[in-house]
């Protein structure tokens, strides 16, 4: 495309339901270009109507199929569709192999659905950051529903899934330890849980298992959301209208507790904390400069603790003064480590 | 940021299977490129619209089938179509020599036979995607 396009130009376009224009501002957006601030910054009064469905879960329990099979239900119930695949694995390269879309029922031509591989690029924090921008984006594209599938893995995916209204977390039956380890992170995670793959034989002892699971875990109050245990068959569509139904209910769920408006003030601190923090440490590293780098190395040669150097830096007051200069700049990214 | 290349890996058509395929993402991914693999059996409307959502620089097809004649001039309409004039477009798979100058004339940039070293693929793709870039 050799014509150059205004971020306003863009945002005009994919409001008006311009697959290619929301797709260059979502990578606009990712990338973190300036066009791409100026877009989130104009789209940001335009989202809030969303609801966003979180899917986690093993390697190979069928999120993707799933997440094919909720495309289809919420289609046939009218919804437009917007689909994140989040691939946290990457290799040193920092290549990466997306596959989540070869589940999706491929030939069928649909204006409603609209699907996005993201992968990590390597940058701490930038995963999740990233989901939740191109979240924004979505929803101000007037996409109602948006999935966002990830590996259930790590830090990064519990990261990623505070984004979610409700979250699915997916297991099948004959991943036994599976279901023990992911207790840990996991368990606290799940609005609601799936037994996925219920065409195979243990899943009602998977479900039992995870009932009584949930059972143990810590009881809010008397009205308090008790995540329900789901079987489906991913593949064939069976169990998705109960799926459906379920999500629906925790939907109201949180509406009738007024439990969304609190999620989403503990999201918008979160992110601020971690925009000024993000923010304050560029300036800083600009500021202190040589003196950021010589604090780096008394620490990796142990003359001082991390802590010790941190405060020999924050109380040095040409680096605060450099400071207060740069923080008040505004933009910039941080420095690459 | 240096941004990595992104590359659809699309199999058109009615392969049986997706080797070939699955060796180039690799290699693609090896350099430290995004590939989004899309699987077998694709229509060109569905590998153009993927083109369009993931906002690639590349396409890159594999084609045993023999129907390259047909898949890929549709395939580069409907990129056009969609407004997708600069992406890359590479083949790959048995193609006959003689078929080459008239997938090229429908704006293919380059097509790879079966045994092509794939580091000459991969230099090829950034060399093209590079040339895109400065142009647009
Ligand atoms: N038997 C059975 N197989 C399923 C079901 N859901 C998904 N699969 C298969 O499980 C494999 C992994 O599915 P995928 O959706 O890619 O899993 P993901 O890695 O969690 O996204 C694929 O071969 C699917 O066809 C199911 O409900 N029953
Ligand atoms: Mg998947």
């Amino acid at each position: 495309m050799a014509v150059t396009v205004t971020p306003q130009q863009l945002i005009e376009a994919l409001r008006a339901g311009d697959r290619r224009a929301l797709a260059r501002a979502i990578t606009l957006v990712e990338n973190r270009e300036p066009a791409g601030e100026a877009i989130l910054q104009s789209l940001y009064p335009l989202t809030g109507n969303a609801f966003i469905v979180g899917v986690t879960g093993a390697p190979g329990v069928g999120k993707s199929t799933l997440v094919s099979a909720l495309i289809d239900a919420y289609r046939q119930r009218g919804a437009r569709v917007g689909v994140i695949a989040v691939d946290p694995s990457s290799p040193f390269s920092g290549g990466a192999i997306l596959g989540d879309r070869i589940r999706l029922a491929g030939s069928r031509r649909d204006e409603g659905v609209y699907f996005r591989s993201l992968s990590n690029r390597g940058q701490v924090g930038g995963l999740s950051r990233a989901t939740g921008d191109i979240i924004h984006v979505l929803d101000a594209a007037g996409f109602d529903v948006i999935i966002v599938e990830t590996v259930g893995a790590g830090q990064s995916e519990v990261e990623i899934m505070r984004y979610a209204h409700t979250v699915l977390v997916l297991t099948a039956p004959g991943l036994g330890d599976d279901v023990q380890a992911s207790k840990a992170g996991i368990l606290e995670i799940g609005d609601i849980f799936v037994v996925n793959k219920a065409d195979r034989e243990g899943a009602d002892r998977t479900a039992s298992e995870l009932r009584h699971m949930i059972s143990l875990a810590p009881q809010g109050d008397g009205d308090a959301w008790k995540p329900p245990v789901i079987l489906t068959v991913a593949s064939t569509g069976q169990g998705i209208d109960d799926l459906v139904a379920a999500i629906e209910q925790h939907r109201e769920y949180l509406k009738d507790r007024d439990t969304l408006a609190r999620r989403r003030r503990q999201l918008v601190e979160r992110h601020l904390g971690e925009l000024v923090s993000e923010r304050l440490l560029a300036a800083l590293q600009r500021a202190a400069g040589d003196r950021w780098r010589q604090a780096v190395d008394e620490v990796v040669a142990r003359r001082r603790s991390p802590a010790d150097a941190v405060r020999r830096l924050l109380s040095d007051v040409d680096v605060l003064a450099g400071l207060a200069r740069e923080a008040g700049s505004g933009g910039g990214d941080p420095v690459e480590a | 940021m240096d941004r990595p290349i992104r590359v659809l890996v699309a199999k058109p058509g009615m392969d049986a299977h997706d080797r070939g395929a699955k060796v180039i993402a690799r290699a693609f991914r090896d350099a430290g490129m995004e590939v989004i693999y899309t699987g077998l059996r694709q229509t060109p409307q569905a590998i153009v619209d993927a083109a369009v959502d993931e906002d690639v620089d590349v396409v890159g097809l594999s084609i045993l089938s023999g129907a390259h004649n047909t898949l890929v001039p549709r395939i580069m309409d409907l990129l056009r179509q969609a407004g997708l004039d600069d992406v890359v477009v590479v083949v790959g798979g048995i193609i006959p020599d003689d078929d080459i100058p008239a997938l090229k004339a429908a704006g293919v940039a380059e097509v790879f036979g079966p045994g092509s070293d794939l580091d000459r693929i991969v230099e090829f793709v950034r060399q093209a995607v590079r040339e895109r870039q400065r142009i647009g």
